[in-house]
This record gives structure tokens, sequence and C-alpha cells, in this order.
């Protein structure tokens, strides 16, 4: 999606965190992405290390958490896994499903020193 | 950076914005991020989730120097667009505060965004007020466009950033100074893939399709389409003139969004537009009546 603005977002923070957690530098950086939020991994490695480029976060290392889109599909009563938000049930076809995981885009934790 | 708030936004700038001349670090990254919130316009708060350490004690083993540069984990668990979105709820507060009805105008560049608010204007003027808020990377002719109206305008040039967010908004109110219980019509950049995921905190994002585009727009950009609560299919005078299939175009965006409203209309012969003037009447009244509660 937008991998080079959420890039300046994370280094925001991380930079915001450093104040509040007393620290000057961070090896490692944490992420959950999940497949319905748009993301690129590869889009955004390469943004991240453009990004945090000469800043606390220079030559850190990014971990990137998967996590599957899972949705409710009403005719079927169960969870389904989804690739796109707006697929069909794979099991009975109906839409639309409702989404219940899969959106997030958060940092989970740094290693930081 | 900006003394007010420490923000340090790059390229971006607002016409006549309060001393942003950001003229400071090209590199964007070395800046202090003092906060000095408070005292300044319309509530800029910032509620920041506090993470909490876990210090794993004793470092890597080949530390040469306990007790200096260990490594430890931080735990954060903070969303990434989370200060995006603090921004965002402070914009929606003042907009409730002072019922605006604001609306974030999407698409892609060259659907018609500018001649649709100026039509607009010409159209409902004697019904509410109105000002606009225009994001292009370059250049004010829009707000010049706007401006030509008699209607209020700011002009924010997003430089190399490709969308608007909601602290360039929260600046820009401050300079704008739209009417109480007027629209807000906020055109952002052009781009039918970043805009989607900033709120700015208006009421609701309306998306803008012509029909000069493909009719799969909205299978191919799902999460605008997901985020926006109206479609508005411009142009269609052009209909007979190009391949657009407008059944399927429906039922694509009703796919991706099943509770889009969708409104068919030409802003330039005027043809649908009673409608869309109909649409913000009706959101406006909603605004207004959050707004009467607290007055």
């Amino acid at each position: 999606m937008h991998e080079m603005s959420l890039c300046e977002s994370i280094l925001e923070i991380l930079e915001q965190q450093a104040q509040e957690q007393h620290y000057r530098k961070v090896k490692t950086v944490r992420l959950e992405i999940g497949a319905l939020s748009s993301v690129e991994p590869e889009a955004m490695r390469f943004c991240f290390e453009a990004v945090m480029q000469g800043s606390l976060a220079d030559q850190a290392r990014l971990e990137i958490d998967h996590v599957q889109g899972q949705a409710w599909c009403s005719q079927c009563g169960r969870l389904v896994v989804i690739e796109q938000r707006y697929d069909p049930c794979p099991v009975c076809g109906n839409v639309p499903l409702q989404v219940q995981a899969g959106e997030q885009m958060r940092i989970k934790e740094l290693e930081v020193e | 950076m900006c003394t007010v708030c420490g923000c340090s936004e790059g390229e971006t700038k607002i016409e006549h914005g309060h001393s942003h001349s950001h003229e400071h670090d090209d590199h964007g990254h070395s800046h202090g991020h003092e906060h000095h919130h408070g005292e300044h316009g319309h509530s800029h708060e910032h509620h920041h989730d506090h993470g909490h350490t876990h210090d794993y004690g004793l470092g890597p083993a080949h530390a040469h120097a306990p007790g200096l540069s260990q490594a430890r984990m931080v735990r954060i668990e903070q969303d990434i667009l989370s200060k995006n979105n603090q921004y965002a709820a402070a914009n929606r507060d003042y907009f409730s505060r002072h019922g605006l009805l604001a609306l974030n105008l999407v698409s892609s560049p060259g659907s018609g965004k500018t001649t649709l608010l100026t039509k607009t204007i010409d159209l409902a003027r004697a019904e509410f007020e109105m000002s606009v808020i225009e994001g292009d990377q370059q250049t004010s002719h829009d707000a010049e466009r706007i401006r030509a109206t008699g209607v209020k305008a700011l002009q924010i040039n997003t430089g190399k950033g490709c969308h608007l967010d909601a602290h360039m908004i929260g600046h820009a109110l401050e300079n704008l100074k739209p009417e109480d219980q007027s629209v807000l019509f906020i055109e952002n950049v052009g781009n039918l893939v970043c805009p989607a995921g900033f709120d700015l905190g208006e009421a609701h994002k309306v998306a803008i399709l012509s029909v000069t585009e493909g009719e799969d727009k909205p299978l191919k950009y799902p999460d605008m389409f997901h985020a926006a609560d109206l479609m508005i299919l411009n142009k269609i005078d052009l209909l007979p003139y190009v391949d657009f299939n407008l059944e399927q175009c429906v039922q694509y965006a009703k796919q991706v969004n099943p509770r889009i409203k969708i409104l068919q209309l030409s802003a330039k012969t005027g043809a649908g537009m009673d409608s869309w003037i109909q649409w913000i009447k009706a959101s406006r009244a909603v605004q207004l009546i959050d707004y009467a509660e607290t007055h």
C-alpha cells in the first residue's frame, strides 16, 4: 500500500519511545502485519532500510510476523481463512464475510540498547 | 521543526501556515521531538500508548561491560498508524464541537473532483456555507479554482507525500477556520491507494470514479472502496463514448463494500447533482444533531 509512509510512522514511534523507554539504539523491530492490511512485506523491507538510514534504527533488523486473514461466515457458521477482503467463503461461497482478523499493522516489540 | 508541536513534515507546505518553514533537516530523522502541546489551537492531544519494559537482565553473554550497552527487549504493541489516528480523533472532536460536516474526497487524478466541487458550490451556496482544503503534491491551482467561486480554500502541498494525513488537516483548520455548522470538503491527493489508510477525522470518505476509468477499479483498489461510504460515478455524460460497464462497476463496488452508496452524475452537465446535494444535506443534518445536543 504505502510502505514508505508506514516506515516513516514507525520511525516516529521509535523516536518517541526512545525518550519514554530510555534507549539510544534500535537493533530489531518486530512487526505484526495482517494479510488483509495491504502491506507488501518486500516493499516494507526495502522502505524500512531506506527510511531508517542515519536514524537511531540505522541497520536495524526488521522481523515481520504474518497474521492470516480470518472471517466469519454467517451462512455456514464458521471461521474461515481468506486471502483478500472481499473473498467469498471458501466452504459455501457466501459473501460478504465478516472480517475477524488480519487487518492489523502493529509494532510488537523492539530490541534496543 | 515546528516549535508549536514539534512536527517535522519534510516538504509539506500549508498556505499561510504558522511559520512552517521546515527548512531544518532534509533527512527528517535527527529531530528531537519536543512536544509542546496544550496551549495550541484545537487540542492536538497525544495519548501515547505507554509500553512497558521487559528487561531481560544480563544481556548477551559476550557483552564486554555488564550494565552498559546491553540489548533488551521492549514491548510496544502500538498500531503503526496510531499517531495519525490520535490526530484524526482530535480533528473529529473539533468537527463535532463546531458542527462541521467534513467529507474526504478521494479518487485517482483526473476524476473531476475539483469540477465536482465548483459545481457543488454553485448549486448549494444558498443552502449552507462551505470551505475546502485542497491536497496536491505541487501547485495551488485547485485552491485558486475554488477561491474563484468565492468560497474559502486552503492548499496543502504534500511535496513527495502521496496523501493527506490528520496532522496536516489539524494545522489547516487553524488557518482556514471554517464557519460553524458549515460543510468542509477535503480534496485528497489524487491517489486510490494511500489515502485509504489515513483517517483525517472526516464523517465520510467519498470515492469518485469517472467513467473514463475502468469499471474494475473497485476490485483493483479494494481498500479505498471498502473505506468509502459513498461512490460517485462521475462524467456519465461520456457513457455513450466509452466502454464502461456501469452495472458491473456497481456490482464490484458492492462486492468490496456491501454498505457503499452509489450516485451517478455529471459535474459538467449537472445531471444527477441533485442527489449528491441531497446526500450532503442528509449527512449534514446528522452531524448537526450531535452539535445541537451540546449547544
